[in-house]
């Protein structure tokens, strides 16, 4: 069985399970207020000793701001306005709660690193309860070499345990900067978080983390280690090798960016040595609305990302809905061929006023941000779409517009398409689809939907031989540019940029520093006269190497 | 009342270490210290979770006041300090 989450600190490990579970109090604590502050007090002194006694700087530092929370006068005051008499409440176990949501609702709706400081909240607040209830609750410390699964893992849990015997760590919640994820970075052992269905796992198990990855396999085989373990070693001495922004040997700069749909996507890019989003999706932020989310709605969740990367580039896809990606409020028509039906920019033939609200959000939001906003738009066909995208993006302050090329007709006529913009991104995935006409999603095609295979990498060096004469900027946003060599004939190919999941960045970095510009465009050259996809992998193998 | 605007420097905004040597001094200060931003609400400078609560991020501006007393001015060139330097760095 194999699970998956995000790996947020890369290694690969094989161990048994150390389980930790928290207490849930679901009986009435009974308590004055001066029991309540008093528990306060108890939880507080108990991080402060925690805190000093911690061998790890930063669990030190979050375990004496915890403290200092359930120390907080205005936590104090918020209880005392719910537990007005000095008498003993049948339970107190809503007043806190109360008290703490507050405060929790503030901090989620800021966003960002202020969101993930909820889960201290939480975990002061179910030791205070827990205190007042007797169950105080003790951590049984890690005495062998294991891999420590929960619910998420708190600082004063790292604490108790002795995280020196810990292997990984793998929680069912969390997001990249959470706890479990610097810890785990800090103490250089694999991480995953947000592994949702970890907890199911039986407690006999062995467990293998790939922390790159961010997969679990339960019970691997031999083969399963040895393979993701050579792996991993050699990403680790190629990627030591080499850091900063991403280029070629001889100096070619190659910015090496981070496909996103939220700001946990673009914070983990941030984190993996990305130099900007190369494409933010926004309709992740649709799919699950019933109804269109507002101006206002939207422009605040564009700046959430937007602020994650202040000071650096994000170019953001216009709504990409229809085919395999729907949304509620749009695609209520059946299409008999959705794929070819109406997505991307071509929305604007049935919900136009959607796409333009879109647009106006963006231009607001890219006005109140220091990011460096581009906007392009999907399934773009023909010169006259791009223009009035361009048009209607242009009107409304946005400084930098771009379509993406993934149609045939788009890398045919690229001359004349990206002509009327400021740039162009191949989206690889719907173009190998459309130049093979075969569905991505059907696994008895797998064969025919290679982006190696040389009828695509033909349309793309179309596409990008016309952005150079142009002078625009082309980058590659789809899978493809996340595979080390297929990213170097990308690069070959004209391709100035690349854009991909965060944890491809440092292998494909490490990969391209070791070649240079002309090596590529050899290697490109001769790809392009393959007869099909293995051969053009078997030539690109051959000049590029491993 | 002495009060300052100051630049929010650290790379987090109000958040982990400079949140919390803000809080420290401001609860060492001895006198109520508040920080908001301006024209808009102040919070006591001295509870963790009211500043976090501000969400006041790298490059917003923020208003700090010290209630008058004998080193009050010490205590805001203090805070204005810790403000104003990127403790990420």
């Amino acid at each position: 069985m194999t699970l998956s989450g995000i790996g947020v600190s890369p290694g690969v490990v094989v161990g048994q399970i150390h389980r930790i579970k928290h207490a849930v109090i679901d009986t009435p604590v009974p308590a004055s207020p001066r029991e309540v502050f008093a528990a306060l007090d108890a939880v507080a002194t108990d991080l402060e000793h925690a805190s000093q006694t911690v061998s790890l700087d930063v669990a030190r530092e979050v375990l004496g701001a915890q403290a200092m929370i359930a120390r907080d006068p205005a936590l104090v005051e918020a209880i005392g306005a719910r537990l007005l008499d000095d008498i003993t409440y049948p339970d107190v176990r809503d007043a806190i709660t109360e008290a703490f949501s507050g405060f929790r609702d503030a901090l989620l709706s800021i966003g960002g690193y202020f969101a993930e400081r909820v889960a201290d909240l939480d975990e002061i607040k179910d030791r205070s309860i827990a205190k007042l209830s007797g169950a105080d609750s003790h951590i049984a410390s890690l005495k062998t070499p294991s891999i420590v699964i929960a619910s998420d893992l708190t600082p004063a849990d790292t604490a108790a345990l002795d995280l020196n015997f810990a292997l990984a760590l793998v929680v069912e919640k969390g997001g990249p900067t959470s706890h479990t994820a610097i810890v785990a970075r800090g103490l250089g052992i694999p991480a995953i978080v947000g592994c949702s269905n970890i907890l199911t796992v039986d407690d006999s198990a062995q467990l293998l983390v790939d922390g790159r990855e961010g997969t679990v396999i339960v019970n691997p085989s031999d083969d399963d280690f040895a393979s993701r373990h050579t792996r991993e070693s050699a990403l680790r001495a190629r990627a030591a090798a080499v850091s900063g922004p991403g280029r070629l040997s001889d100096g070619t700069p190659i910015p090496l960016m981070a496909n996103a749909g939220n700001e946990q996507d673009a914070i983990a890019g941030v984190a993996a040595g990305a130099e900007g989003i190369g494409l933010f999706r926004t309709e992740l932020l649709f799919l699950d609305r019933q109804t269109e989310p507002s101006v206002d709605d939207q422009v605040a969740l564009y700046l959430r990302v937007f602020e994650a990367m202040a000071g650096r580039k994000v170019i953001l896809r216009t709504l990409d809905a229809g085919s395999d990606k729907p949304v509620p409020f749009l695609n209520a028509v059946t299409e008999e061929n959705p794929a070819l039906g109406v997505r991307g920019w071509r929305l604007t033939r049935i919900a136009n006023e959607v796409l333009e609200r879109q647009l106006e959000a963006v231009g607001i939001a890219a006005q109140q941000t220091q990011a460096d906003v581009w906007v392009m738009a999907p399934m773009i066909d023909t010169a006259q779409e791009a223009a009035e995208f361009a048009n209607r993006a242009r009107a409304h302050g946005i400084k930098h517009v771009g379509v993406m090329i993934e149609t045939p007709a788009a890398a045919l006529l690229a001359d004349k398409v990206i002509a009327e913009v400021d740039f162009a991104s191949l989206g690889t995935n719907d173009l190998t689809q459309y130049v093979m006409a075969a569905d991505r999603l059907d696994s008895r095609l797998s064969d025919l939907t290679s982006t190696w295979h040389p009828a695509v990498l033909r349309a793309i060096h179309t596409a990008a031989t016309s952005a150079t004469n142009l002078s625009a900027p082309i980058g590659v946003c789809g899978e493809s540019a996340s595979n080390p060599q297929l990213a170097a004939i990308l690069v070959g190919l004209g391709v100035t940029s690349l854009s991909m999941a965060p944890s491809a960045i440092s292998e494909v970095r490490g990969y391209l520093a070791g070649l240079d510009r002309a090596t590529c465009v050899h290697a490109a050259s001769l790809v392009l006269n393959a007869s099909s996809a293995q051969e053009a992998k078997d030539i690109a193998s051959k000049i590029l190497g491993d | 009342m002495p009060s300052a605007i100051v630049v929010v420097a650290s790379k987090v905004g109000l958040h982990a270490r400079p949140a919390s040597l803000l809080i420290k001094a401001a609860a060492a200060a001895g006198v109520p210290v508040t920080i908001g931003r301006v024209g808009e609400k102040a919070v006591n400078a001295a509870s963790m979770l009211s500043v976090l609560a501000l969400g006041a991020k790298h490059g917003e501006s923020v208003e700090i006041t010290v209630s008058d007393s004998e080193n009050a001015d010490i205590v805001l060139a203090q805070l204005v300090e810790i403000v104003s330097t990127d403790h990420d760095e």
